[in-house]
């Protein structure tokens, strides 16, 4: 099993996660840019990902929507790509889209998002930074997407896991 | 301090390299501006600067009696921000899991796509 993953704070507007994989460079790059793949794995406990358009180029648009399976409710990201370079680096600029989830926060600032690859004996490493444009959009996802309502979610996770085992 | 003031300051708190050390130094006791100024190539103003910020951002606390005014760990604080890493991690962590068992899915396949543009 790889190693879990591992979160630092680079500087007060950023957050960075590094997590190796077991799998070549070109086939993690693909699980993140092919949009049949990423519905599969990038989520959350009791939400589908009906909505995964991706347009990899840069300037090139995507939209990723979820759906919770209990009420229907929806919440999303969108955003434009800013640097491609395939197999080892894609940048994003991410914006929120509240859906009809309860908790609304602003949208104006995006969230760069930069997703690195490196490969060595087989084994990818994957470094995504997430800089925010500003204070107010670190606490807005901080006070949204990245506690509470996700946490909700989670209770369900293992009912995902059961599902997908069968 | 509103919570999202308090995250700022302790985002900026460990945001830096010495204080992160610092940090880790008084978790193993509590400690002077002498004694957390040498193992560290700094002077005792830029420490004191650093102490600075983390007093405000309560991560450390010192008692006003006496010369040596020790430094201590106000490990509350940081649980907080040690919390939130944690929650966010987990977030990821469950994905990457996901990741993990669609790429042993794959290789199992034959390369469905050489190239991505």
């Amino acid at each position: 099993m790889p190693k879990p993953a591992e979160v630092t704070l680079p500087s007060d507007r950023e957050v960075r996660v590094t997590r190796t994989f077991n799998a070549s460079r070109q086939m993690v790059w693909d699980a993140h840019t092919q949009p049949e793949l990423v519905p599969k794995w990038q989520g959350y406990g009791g939400w589908d990902m009906p909505v995964c358009d991706m347009d990899i180029r840069v300037g090139g648009k995507y939209r990723w929507q979820w759906k919770s399976r209990e009420d229907g409710k929806q919440f999303g990201f969108f955003g434009t790509f800013t640097e491609v370079n395939a197999p080892s680096k894609i940048t994003h600029e991410q914006y929120y889209d509240p859906g009809d989830l309860d908790f609304a926060m602003p949208v104006g600032d995006p969230c760069i998002v930069s997703l690195e690859l490196g490969e060595h004996n087989g084994v990818t490493t994957l470094v995504c930074n997430m800089a925010f444009a500003s204070k107010e959009a670190r606490d807005a996802a901080v006070a949204t997407g990245m506690t509470d309502g996700m946490e909700y979610s989670y209770t369900r996770l293992d009912d995902l896991f059961a599902r997908k085992a069968a | 301090m509103t919570p999202s003031e308090r995250l700022d300051a302790t985002f900026a708190a460990l945001a830096h390299p010495a204080r992160r050390a610092i940090l880790a130094r008084l978790a193993t006791g509590e400690a002077s501006v002498n004694e957390l100024a040498e193992p560290f190539d700094m002077s005792q103003p830029a420490i004191s600067k650093h102490l600075k910020v983390l007093g405000r951002a309560g991560l450390i606390s010192t008692d006003i009696d006496g010369q040596r005014r020790p430094r201590r760990l106000e490990p509350k604080r940081l649980e907080e921000a040690v919390d939130w890493i944690e929650r966010h991690r987990e977030i990821w962590e469950q994905n990457y899991q996901r990741l993990d068992a669609l790429l042993e899915e794959l290789k199992g396949k034959p390369a469905k796509s050489e190239r991505t543009k």
